[in-house]
């Protein structure tokens, strides 16, 4: 263990401002993609159910 | 999943199997790909910013480097990957492939962005500059904006088979950045260090230095696998809703879909 408190820690040596700034962003844009992915699927999901919904009846087959 | 009246002719199976049998298996694949990248990105950072210890020349500044080197591994190997499913799809018109690419495009981005990002934060306390236009960072510029172009590309085209021929191409012709991204910092004179780790040769970091930035590696992998599964799950709904394994799918799930 490297740091004997958590001012130690969060400082970084007086790096902290460019650590936290990189592992901040890159934590944002996992959870904004994370977060864009599962939307989008929801949607996709929502979309196709209401079309297909009450098309569970006998299709005719494909030409 | 079909009835008998509905898989007349094989031909029919084989069209329709891939994308429905590709959804099912990246439904259960997701959570794991998931999980793993969780559990590795847990431990990485633990050993990268716990137990790595301060770096004699840099300090603490270095501890960037443990997610700068993945996301840009990332960045370029998921070119290739988006590169090679568009060459097939291209070449044999599978539905699967183009998807496949379109669903890495974006998290290819994000790496590529993050790349930057991360590069620049730890460029400023290392060279006393964010940005510099050398071959390494000019190179991983263009990559973003290959990606950017391959997904504006294709949105901007209303048929998607015609979207993923167009984009299919735009790919295949930037994958040659790729080499030059990697080979950059040996072929220019550049403000960029060489690799530390590098195929064929023992790495230049101490191991434990070199540990976290390895599990961090994987743990972007298993994200990337994760995040680019789920959005060609997605992509596969919204460009197959008309087929018949999806209305079979629905009906099968009473509108709740998997």
């Amino acid at each position: 263990m490297n740091w004997g408190s958590l001012h130690d820690f969060l400082a970084m040596g007086g790096y902290g401002g460019y650590i936290w700034s990189a592992y901040g962003v890159l934590a944002l844009g996992v959870a904004a993609e994370i977060a864009g992915v599962r939307a989008r699927l929801v949607r996709a999901r929502r979309v196709t159910a209401a079309l297909r919904g009450r098309a569970a009846r006998p299709r005719p087959p494909a030409p | 999943m079909h009835d008998t009246s509905q898989t007349r002719g094989g031909i029919h199976l084989f069209r329709y199997a891939a994308p429905a049998e590709f959804y099912r298996l990246a439904g259960k694949a997701v959570p794991v790909f998931g999980t793993v990248a969780a559990i590795l990105a847990a431990i990485g950072l633990y050993l990268g910013l716990f137990v790595a210890p301060t770096d004699a020349q840099q300090g603490e500044s270095y501890r960037i480097l443990f997610i700068h080197v993945p996301v840009a591994w990332m960045g370029m190997l998921i070119y290739v990957v988006m590169a090679f499913w568009a060459a097939i799809g291209l070449v044999f018109n599978t539905r699967m492939s183009a998807i496949m690419a379109s669903a890495l495009a974006p998290t290819g981005a994000l790496m590529a962005f993050l790349t930057l990002w991360t590069g620049s934060m730890w460029g400023r306390p290392a060279w006393g500059t964010y940005w510099d236009w050398d071959a390494r960072m000019t190179s991983s510029l263009i990559l973003l904006f290959l990606y950017m172009g391959f997904m504006a590309l294709h949105s901007a085209i209303e048929d998607p088979r015609r979207a993923d021929r167009a984009a299919a191409v735009l790919a295949l012709v930037g994958v040659v950045n790729v080499p030059i991204i990697y080979f950059s910092v040996q072929w220019w004179n550049s403000l960029h260090q060489g690799s530390s780790i590098r195929v064929g040769s023992a790495p230049t970091i101490a191991l434990p230095m070199l540990v976290p930035m390895i599990v961090l590696t994987f743990a972007c992998w298993s994200y990337c696998i994760a995040v680019a599964l789920a959005r060609a799950r997605a992509i596969i709904l919204e460009r197959e809703r008309g087929t018949e394994w999806v209305g079979a799918l629905v009906a099968g799930r009473a509108g709740a879909l998997p």
